[in-house]
């Protein structure tokens, strides 16, 4: 929706795919064919897509612009965009201590955050639940490009180091049932207590949607910058479509 | 007692070929993965001999495949040096040794390796196929990053 909002607000229109359901993919059609129609109809495309590498795969086969906005588990680099942006909004992003909490390792805002934040020298702080941590590639890369990266059992034990809080929501589908999902959800919350120990200038994003993650306490600290984060995502979005339609 | 063989001799154990291409100093054991990588099924034509564990002076222990009436393309003899990094490639014109070259590990594998994510894209009925650059760290997936940084041989399609 946000790409749409941004493309109506630069004054064009969107075509949008719908539901799988409700077009040719439905009758098999392969993505490659799909991208090549598309690119007959439009100037660029935005896809999101539940297989790792179709953005390329996209890219590969369309004649206009290809602009990845969620590729599996793989990345959400448009995200990464608007989260740089909400954070230099409040704090100069070298440097800076933040920790990303959650699954890590579906999570692809993540993935992506803490790429770009290698650039910056930022240290990375990991709490994630056994088996969704940062995937071992990943972390390697990481690590080989100099970024510190330290993994913690509680988000007890270092937020009162924190410039940034990154908060991303653990699904339910990835535990085998209901009860071990509460279970460890219920260890990954953020409330207001739990931040009484914080630095002052402390942030706490979220690529949104959430579930209950963060207690809806939380949006009326000084720390809650999400909904600005979510609401960035526009003017971020409307750069990239005029940076590849132009 | 019999005498024990050497590259010299091996052709007590596979005969000459006339024409074809014989792979020699493939990495003992790995025969059987070299002619998997060159896509020798039981239902290809060519007439194939496999020595393995041949004793090699240089490498302690060596394996041969020796290849009738198929000369290797680059592509091919490159894939090789996946597995087999020393092999080495001689062509065979009339019994006679024509061409004689080393295998060099290629930049890029394409249609050769399975992704083993689960969830790349690779793995769909999309008209493209597999690609992965070869990295010291192993073959990253050009598609979805992930690396193979060990048996490569359980991932060749």
């Amino acid at each position: 929706m946000s790409f749409e909002s941004a493309m109506a607000r630069l004054g064009g229109t969107s075509l949008s795919v719908g539901s799988v359901e409700a077009c040719s993919i439905a009758k098999g059609e392969t993505l490659a064919d799909t991208v090549r129609v598309v690119s007959g109809y439009a100037d660029a495309i935005v896809i999101r897509h539940p297989k790792e590498g179709a953005a390329r795969l996209a890219s590969e086969f369309a004649t206009v612009p290809v602009i990845n906005a969620g590729d599996g588990a793989g990345q959400h680099p448009s995200q990464t965009l608007l989260d740089l942006y909400t954070i230099r909004q409040s704090i100069p992003i070298d440097n800076i201590d933040i920790a990303l909490i959650g699954d890590l390792r579906y999570g692809r805002t993540a993935h992506s955050l803490a790429s770009a934040l290698s650039l910056y020298g930022a240290r990375l702080h990991t709490i994630s639940p056994k088996g969704l941590e940062l995937p071992s590639t990943l972390v390697t890369e990481l690590s080989e490009k100099g970024m510190e990266i330290v993994e913690h059992d509680s988000i007890d034990d270092v937020i009162g180091d924190l410039d940034v809080l990154y908060v991303t929501r653990i699904q339910r589908e990835r535990f085998p049932d209901s009860a071990s999902y509460f279970n460890v959800s219920s260890n990954y919350r953020i409330t207001p207590e739990l931040l009484a120990s914080a630095k002052d200038h402390l942030i706490v994003l979220h690529p949104l949607p959430r579930v209950d993650e963060i207690d809806p306490r939380v949006d009326e600290l000084p720390y809650a910058r999400y909904f600005e984060q979510s609401k960035n995502g526009i003017p971020v979005r409307m750069a990239m479509l005029l940076r590849v339609i132009q | 007692m019999k005498k024990v063989e050497t590259s010299e001799n091996e052709g007590l154990l596979v005969r000459r070929i006339e024409n074809g291409t014989v792979i020699d100093h493939i990495d003992g054991g790995e025969a059987l993965n070299v002619v998997k990588i060159l896509g020798i099924t039981g239902t290809t034509q060519e007439s194939l001999s496999i020595a393995t564990n041949v004793p090699s002076r240089n490498m302690g222990c060596k394996d041969i495949v020796k290849l009738t009436n198929r000369e290797l393309s680059k592509e091919e003899v490159d894939r090789i040096a996946l597995i087999s990094p020393r092999a080495t490639i001689n062509i065979i014109r009339n019994y006679k040794v024509c061409e004689k070259k080393g295998v060099e590990i290629p930049k890029l594998i394409e249609g050769l390796v399975r992704c083993p994510n689960p969830g790349c894209i690779s793995n769909t009925n999309e008209p493209i196929r597999s690609k992965f650059e070869v990295t010291q760290k192993g073959l990253h997936c050009h598609y979805c990053n992930w690396v193979i940084s060990r048996d490569i041989t359980s991932h060749i399609i």
